[in-house]
Formats: structure tokens, sequence, C-alpha cells
């Protein structure tokens, strides 16, 4: 059976050139960046090729890129490093209900060990109200962390405006750009963040790159000690493969990242409007333009995501959902919850994230399939007949 | 990359893609309704009892596949058990019958426990109102 995998903001395949250009890293060129000698000086070149290509990509400077295992690393080394930096002038955060659990949970583990933290709420679309930001601020605020674009519902926040208050109140802002980066524009300078986190397997690099752009002249505490890498802010020995496949994935996704979000934004409106001409009780979750050119996200009223998935990937299609039968904690996701809607819409809730490999077919196959298990899954459900 | 990793056993798959016994009893004898939906899981299980033989099971349930699964197989259990034995069906029982469940899913046969146990409090409430 044809897969058609429609679950990009999970993970995206590693592009084949991304491949091609790691592959020598692992034999050939398989040296230390940091010994002197021809292999490692070969090894930290491409380390230091791959940084400059990923500050061009978000219009920031070579040496204000730090490589890190990943998205959830560079959230972690923003908010712990800023925090840590600053606790002399204060103890204050500001940040969403619908941060990433990356940036949530580091907000939880900081609140635990005295600092205090906002969590700002948003309106149906999923969208921060920058006059909010403004509100919250007080004399103890250090840092303010602002998700660029929600991994999903696929909203995306009016991070320069709030770029403007934070640059304003001489706050520190930080936004996970990890959904964004190479898929929709990103320049730091135009969203006036100081630190901004992304990663390589969202945008067809590998698994275990990622990076956080740090503005010249903030200060912050390295998480990991241990070594001289990256300019002592990040101890331990390059992912040299990882990080030359970043910044391959980087420099594709600058190529084509305009014309491939017009293409998906394409495909991502048939896919919406084909599942509200064709199911009823369906609603669309989050923004309905302000939202990534490759994520659908829909409830469906009466049944439970998971359900819906089983059966999708018995059709072969891969997808993702915010109910959480399949998580520990068995509360659905903060985000939908965020956005006001009932655990039950939350619970039904359908995420699809096209990716490059995608085709109007593949749009179609959803279309042919999908009705056919909601109405399977309806006749079972105890909360139709409630209904009637 | 094939069966050996899936989420779910050969078991479990078959009854969410062939529910047995989906749907509701007209006139039942006892009803039991678990679940909430903040935990994603609503399951109701309908029962007919002739002299004391359960002769009928039916559920519906708003779930994942571990809780249409458990449901499904627990009328399957059921049906045919009298009152005293059907009251012995465990969450165990539920799991061993579909040859185990994700630990994660563990608490979808304790609802299908709670729901048939529901049933016959129910059908037991209602005898008590008859005598």
């Amino acid at each position: 059976m044809r897969r058609i995998y429609l679950d990009h903001a999970a993970t995206t395949p590693t592009h084949p050139d991304v491949v091609k250009a790691m592959l020598p890293f692992f034999t050939d060129a398989f040296g230390n960046p940091s010994s002197v000698y021809s292999y490692g000086q070969e090894a930290k070149g491409a380390v230091e090729e791959a940084r400059s290509k990923t500050a061009e990509l978000i219009g920031a400077r070579s040496e204000e890129i730090i490589f890190t295992s990943g998205g959830t690393e560079a959230d972690n080394f923003a908010l712990k490093g800023i925090a840590y930096a600053n606790e002399h002038k204060g103890n204050h955060i500001i940040t969403t209900s619908i941060e990433h659990h990356a940036v949530m949970e580091v907000c939880q583990f900081l609140e635990r060990r005295g600092f205090t933290i906002t969590y700002l709420p948003v309106d149906e679309y999923g969208l921060v109200d920058p006059n909010d930001v403004r509100k919250a601020i007080t004399a103890k605020t250090i840092l303010i962390s602002i998700i660029h674009a929600n991994n999903e519902v696929g909203t995306v926040e009016p991070v320069s405006e709030i770029g403007e208050i934070a640059k304003e109140a001489e706050v520190y802002f930080h936004t996970d750009a990890v959904q964004s980066v190479g898929h929709i524009p990103v320049n730091v300078d135009k969203l006036k963040v100081d630190l901004l986190s992304m990663s390589a397997h969202k945008l067809y690099g590998p698994k275990g790159a990622g990076g956080l752009y740090v503005r010249k002249g903030t200060k912050l505490v390295s998480l990991m000690q241990g070594g001289e890498q990256e300019k002592m802010r990040r101890a331990g020995t390059e992912n040299v493969p990882a990080i030359v496949g970043l910044g391959k994935a980087v420099e594709l996704a600058g190529q084509e990242m305009d014309k491939e979000a017009e293409r998906l934004a394409g495909l991502r409106d048939k896919l919406t409007e084909g599942l509200m001409d064709k199911i009823d009780h369906i609603h669309l979750n989050g923004h309905p333009t302000r939202r990534l050119p490759n994520n659908v996200n829909v409830s469906v009223d009466f049944v439970e995501g998971e359900s819906m998935l089983l059966n999708l990937d018995l059709e072969g299609i891969c997808a993702s959902t915010g109910s959480a039968c399949s998580s520990a904690s068995l509360e659905p996701s903060h985000v939908l919850l965020a956005l006001g809607l009932s655990p039950e819409q939350a619970h039904g809730s359908l995420r699809f994230t096209l990716g490059r490999e995608n085709s109007e077919e593949d749009m179609e196959r959803v279309l042919e399939v999908l009705p056919a298990i909601v109405t399977k899954l309806r006749a079972m459900s105890p909360l139709l007949k409630t209904q009637k | 990359m094939s069966d050996v990793w899936s989420l779910y056993s050969e078991k479990v798959m078959d009854h969410f893609k062939n529910p047995r016994n989906v749907g509701e009893i007209e006139n039942p004898d006892g009803v039991g309704h678990v679940g909430n939906p903040v935990c994603g899981d609503i399951m109701e299980l309908y029962i007919k009892v002739n002299d004391g033989i359960i002769v009928d099971a039916k559920f519906k349930t708003f779930g994942c596949g571990a809780a249409i699964a458990t449901s499904s197989i627990v009328t399957e259990l059921v049906k045919g058990k009298n009152i005293k034995e059907a009251l012995k069906i465990s969450n165990k029982a539920v799991t061993e019958a579909l040859d185990g469940l994700p630990p994660l899913k563990m608490h979808c046969s304790v609802l299908a426990e709670e729901a048939l146990r529901s049933a016959i409090e129910d059908y037991l409430a209602r005898q008590k109102l008859k005598k």
C-alpha cells in the first residue's frame, strides 16, 4: 500500500541532497573540529559553512548562531540561559498558554525554582494580543517567550509587534520558530527577537541538530560545561554530520521556500475546503488565514482522534491528533483547550501537516477515505445520541 | 519496520476494525455508563438478562482504539454468563483476551470492567425495584 505522510510538523524525511552532503562527514571527513590537523580543520570548516548558511536564512550573523541538539535544547537554552543570567535583575517571564512543551515545561521548571511566569491567554484562533504582553510587563520582567508559529494549529503570532514592545521595555525576547524556519520568511531583525530556536528535522534536515540564534551582546548561562566548543557556550564535540545536514537543509529551504509555501497553501486550502464540504459537524482549528501554509487542523465532533488516526493508518495515511489517549496524562492538548475547545472537541482533533512529497492526489485520497471513517466511528459514538 | 512495532496486538486491531455488538439494546435490563470527556473515553454498555443469564450485550464507545477494542471484547466475554460469573470479569481478563494492551492503555481495560459492573449494578437495582 502506498503510504501518504501528512505529519511534517512531527518530522520530515531528510532531503536526499542533505543526506548526500552529510555522508562524507561520517567517514572520510570524520575529524573533530577542535583538532589542529587537517581532518579536524576540514570538519571545522564544514561546521562554519553550515553556520553561515543558517545565519543567512534568518538574517543573522554567523557568530550569533549556536548549534544545539535540536529545537528542545534551543528552547531550554534560551529560557534557562536568560533566566539564570538575569536573576539579579528580576524573576518574571512572560509566555503564552499555547507554547510547545519545550518552552512550557521549562517555564514550569523555572516556576518551581522561584521564577514567576505569566501565561498569556489567546483568542479563539490562537492569537496572542500584543497589548496583553505590554500590560504583563513589570519592573521584574527579564524575558518574553512567544512561539512564532504554533505546532498544533499553525497560527502565526504577531511576533514583530511583540518584539517592538519588548524592545521598548528593554526585555529580552525569544521566539520558538521551530515550525516556521524554512517554511515561511523568518528574519530576526524584522521579528525584533533577541533569541530564536530552530530545528533541522522540521525542514528536511536530520534529527539531532538545531540552533539557537542569540543576538550579539545577549548574555546567557550555558547548559553544558566541559569544552570550548561554540565559543564556550555549548560544550561537547559538534555533531558534524548533522550540522552539515542542517546547513544543506537551510540552503535548500532558502531556494525553494517561497514557491513551495504557495504550492502547499493551495493543497492546504483544497483539503480544508473538502473536509468542510464532505463532513458535517467539523470545525477548523486555528486562524483561517494567519496560519502555516502546510497546516490543517480540524475537530470532528462525536469521535475521538486516535481512533480516526488508526483507521487512517489502515489506509496508509499518517496524521496526528491533539487527543491524549496516547499520552500518560490523558488530558487533551493544552493548545486546543487554550483556544476554547471543549475536551470532547480537543479529543476529536486531527492535524494534517503537508510537505514537499505531497500532491493533490494525496489530498483527494484523504477526502475519499476520512468521511467513511467518521461515519463508522459516529455509528458507535454515545455522544451523537445525546445531541439528537 | 513491520508488525512487530505496531502499537496494538492483532487481536486489539481485529476488535477495533470489526467491533462486535455495536449499538444499543431496546428495553435493556441494565445500562452502564462510565468515563468522561476530559480523559477522552466514554463507554455505554447495555445488557439483556434472562433467568439470571446475560443473553445479549451491546456497546457504544467514544474513545481510542483500545477503548473500542475493550468494549467489544467485554460484550463477547459476558454473553452467556450468569450475573455472578459476569461480576468476576476483571480488567485483567479483558486485557488477556486481547493478547495484551500497551501500558498507557491499561486504563481502557479498567473502563471496560467498570462499564460491565455498572450495567450489572443497574440491572440489580432494577430487580430490587420490581420486588
